[in-house]
């Protein structure tokens, strides 16, 4: 589904990513782990088409197609969803119309019958109760307000309306308390089918109780330094990163 | 204090140049002959007082503090003339400004005359005085001598001076002690284009007596294309305790020139929530003056103002706190776009004994294209010690991870554009009380946005 080649990307004029070798499968979950500042959140920006990165060199292929050719919306289009690590405020918006006229957008896109804001609603409230949820919620302003929780939890139920093929979850486990973060992997389990894949990016094992991955990696200073499967995340956890990374634990 | 004459020369006498247009103006007051239609003595004194301190001045320029950014040479420069009759105004073309069910009144003024026919009073409380201000002027003129005139301003105010000379007609809204209002009245003022690019000079006055409460539209509009000038006038004078919403819409068309006074007094204890909601015209000018002129007063100020093509909108607000212990909160904001050009000037006045004043302006700009441009000037003037005063402006472009945000969700970027631009707007159009009001305005800015070049 996914196969990352060499991937260079950079932040005006400092290199983050530093050849990303990488291959998704339909079915598959993959947890991308590493210290703060490795380049994890860079991926799986760089992945979504986030302007502030270019890509320098190295391919991206998405079902195929050249994925780094492909505006952010028409990755969206064709599947591609990207849980942020800062949901955006979007005040002045509300859930229910920016989740709406987004669905519809993709369903366009796949050759669907745009839905109306009465069949919205029906669909919505099933997708409402993997993240425990009542309906008052789609008539918030777009993330404006919500705790840092709500936020996490208001991209999962996007995800869950958007039912994408490939899931990247940038962070969505920082910041979250216990309850918090089981609603939300739980709500990324339930999501979970043979024919879509996730990538995780993480930096603490934590998540990887709630939603166990098929493979780990460990990125480190822009390039995948280990991979392996989820025994791997535990090793990390018992010592940390520095037995990869060859540098001195931070006191 | 700007005159286009040179040093010692009076304006008094009709000279060539530039000042042509002011002089059909003073020329155009000699000849109404007012007085001899039955107006009372008073009114026709108000309106001499208007024509000397235009006459004073004549038309402001750039040199004028309060008009440095906003050019009114497509003014100066015509000559007057009063707006001719309505030519083809047929019943659909007044739809799209009309308000459905909730508005309880509407008085409808075309080319500056009254309508009687477009026109409906509802059932007013006993004591409501609602109609046409000429009329109530011709029928029993006491009651106002002691208010018309008397808030707005002719001093240094070159069109609220020719207003007070010229005005033709307007609404006249008394509500006696205590009668809530609960149907707004919606007063229109369209004016059709195509009868020539005359002058229409509306005149209000509405005054809220101790306790009362009402919501008054004032719309102002034009239908088929050409040129006209409208010089409008309010007076809203709220007594202690009245609250009123004033809604002001400006939805006048691409060549019309719009300059509008709305003059404010409050007395103890009153409440206003004004709206200012400007979208139309090549020029347009909004002045919007506060006196809170008794304790515990309070007033909230809403704007929202669209320009693009090559339109300039001009706010000017001014808050007078004079009073101790009253609150003011103004919220102005502006989505510029094409060659378009917004100014703002808010001014907060804290006068030495209105200690406890609590006074927050906004200001917020949004430029949608290189080209677009702004001007703010919020002011404060600060004479009292213990008081809580903010102000701030801001200009800016889209919020570029907002957009990315909204395209990775599949929207495709002039879709997510026009979410964000339109949600920039939302917050001031969620201010509105009136829901159908509100569907409407929201419909309008929509729409502005699916045509808004980038």
């Amino acid at each position: 589904m996914l196969e990352i080649r060499n991937l260079h990307a950079r932040a005006g004029e400092t290199e983050i990513l530093k050849g990303i070798d990488l291959t998704v499968r339909a079915g598959e979950v993959h947890a991308v782990m590493g210290p703060n500042g490795s380049g994890k959140s860079t991926l799986a920006q760089v992945l979504a088409g986030h302007p502030a990165f270019e890509v320098t060199e190295g391919s991206v292929l998405y079902d195929g197609r050249d994925l780094l050719d492909m505006d952010p919306e028409v990755r969206a289009q064709a599947g591609l969803f990207l849980a942020f690590q800062y949901p955006v405020e979007i005040p002045g918006v509300t859930n229910a119309y920016f989740l709406r006229a987004a669905l519809n957008e993709i369903r366009k896109a796949r050759g669907q019958e745009e839905v109306d804001p009465i069949e919205f609603l029906e669909l919505v409230d099933q997708k409402l109760k993997l993240v425990d949820w009542g309906p008052e919620v789609m008539s918030r302003q777009v993330n404006a307000g919500f705790s840092g929780g709500e936020k996490k939890r208001n991209e999962i139920l996007q995800m869950a309306i958007l039912e994408p093929r490939l899931a990247i979850l940038d962070e969505t486990d920082s910041g979250l308390d216990i309850d918090a973060l089981r609603i939300v992997a739980e709500g990324v389990n339930r999501l979970r089918r043979p024919d879509n894949a996730t990538i995780l990016v993480t930096h603490y094992q934590r998540l990887l109780n709630y939603i166990v991955p098929d493979f780990v990696h460990v990125l480190y200073d822009g390039q995948i330094v280990k991979s392996g499967g989820k025994e791997l995340a535990l090793e990390l956890e018992a010592k940390g990163y520095e037995w990869l990374t060859g540098e001195a634990a931070p006191a | 204090m700007t005159s286009t004459l040179a040093p010692g020369v009076r304006a008094a006498s009709p000279v060539p140049g530039p000042s042509t247009a002011s002089a059909s103006y003073l020329a155009a007051f000699e000849q109404s002959k007012i007085a001899l239609n039955g107006e009372p003595v008073w009114v026709t004194d108000r309106r001499r007082l208007g024509i000397e301190a235009f006459r004073a001045t004549s038309f402001p320029t750039a040199r004028d503090e309060d008009w440095r950014f906003t050019n009114v040479a497509p003014i100066a420069q015509r000559a007057f003339r009063r707006a001719g009759a309505p030519l083809r105004v047929v019943p659909g073309q007044l739809d799209p400004f009309l308000l459905g069910s909730p508005v309880g009144s509407r008085i409808v003024f075309l080319n500056g005359r009254l309508a009687p026919a477009w026109s409906s009073i509802g059932r007013l409380p006993k004591g409501v005085k609602l109609g046409s201000l000429s009329r109530a002027l011709a029928v029993d003129s006491v009651p106002l001598e002691r208010f018309l005139g008397r808030f707005a301003g002719v001093e240094r105010r070159p069109f609220a001076a020719l207003n007070q000379a010229l005005f033709q007609d307007g609404a006249c809204l008394y509500l006696p002690p205590n009668v809530h209002l609960e149907a707004p009245i919606h007063l229109l003022f369209i004016t059709d284009a195509a009868a020539g690019a005359g002058v229409v000079s509306p005149r209000n006055l509405l005054i809220l007596d101790r306790g009362a409460r009402a919501s008054v539209i004032e719309t102002y509009a034009s239908v088929n294309d050409g040129e006209c000038f409208t010089n409008a006038v309010t007076e809203l004078v709220l007594r202690p305790g009245a609250a009123a919403e004033h809604i002001k819409l400006q939805l006048d068309g691409e060549r019309a020139f719009h300059v509008g006074s709305t003059q404010v007094h409050q007395g103890q204890g009153s409440r206003l929530h004004s709206f200012a909601i400007t979208f139309g015209g090549a020029l347009a000018r909004n002045d919007l003056d506060v006196a809170l002129e008794g304790s515990d007063s309070e007033c909230q100020l809403d704007g929202l103002y669209m320009a693009r093509g090559r339109q300039l909108v001009d706010n000017h607000t001014s808050i007078r706190h004079l009073h101790p212990r009253c609150a003011s909160r103004e919220v102005y904001k502006g989505i510029i776009a094409g060659s378009a050009h917004a100014v703002f000037n808010g001014k907060v006045f804290v006068a030495p004994e209105a200690q406890q004043t609590d006074g927050k302006q906004t200001n917020r700009n949004l430029l949608l294209s290189d080209d677009a441009k702004v001007d703010t000037k919020p002011q404060l003037e600060i004479f009292a010690d213990d008081v809580k005063c903010t102000h701030g402006a801001t200009v800016g472009r889209l919020d570029e991870l907002g957009l990315f945000y909204l395209r990775s969700r599949g929207l495709p970027e002039p879709a997510a554009r026009k979410i964000l631009t339109y949600a920039f707007a939302a917050e001031i159009l969620e201010q509105l009380p009136l829901p159908e009001l509100r569907e409407r305005l929201e419909g309008l800015v929509m729409s502005r946005l699916d045509v808004e070049p980038r």
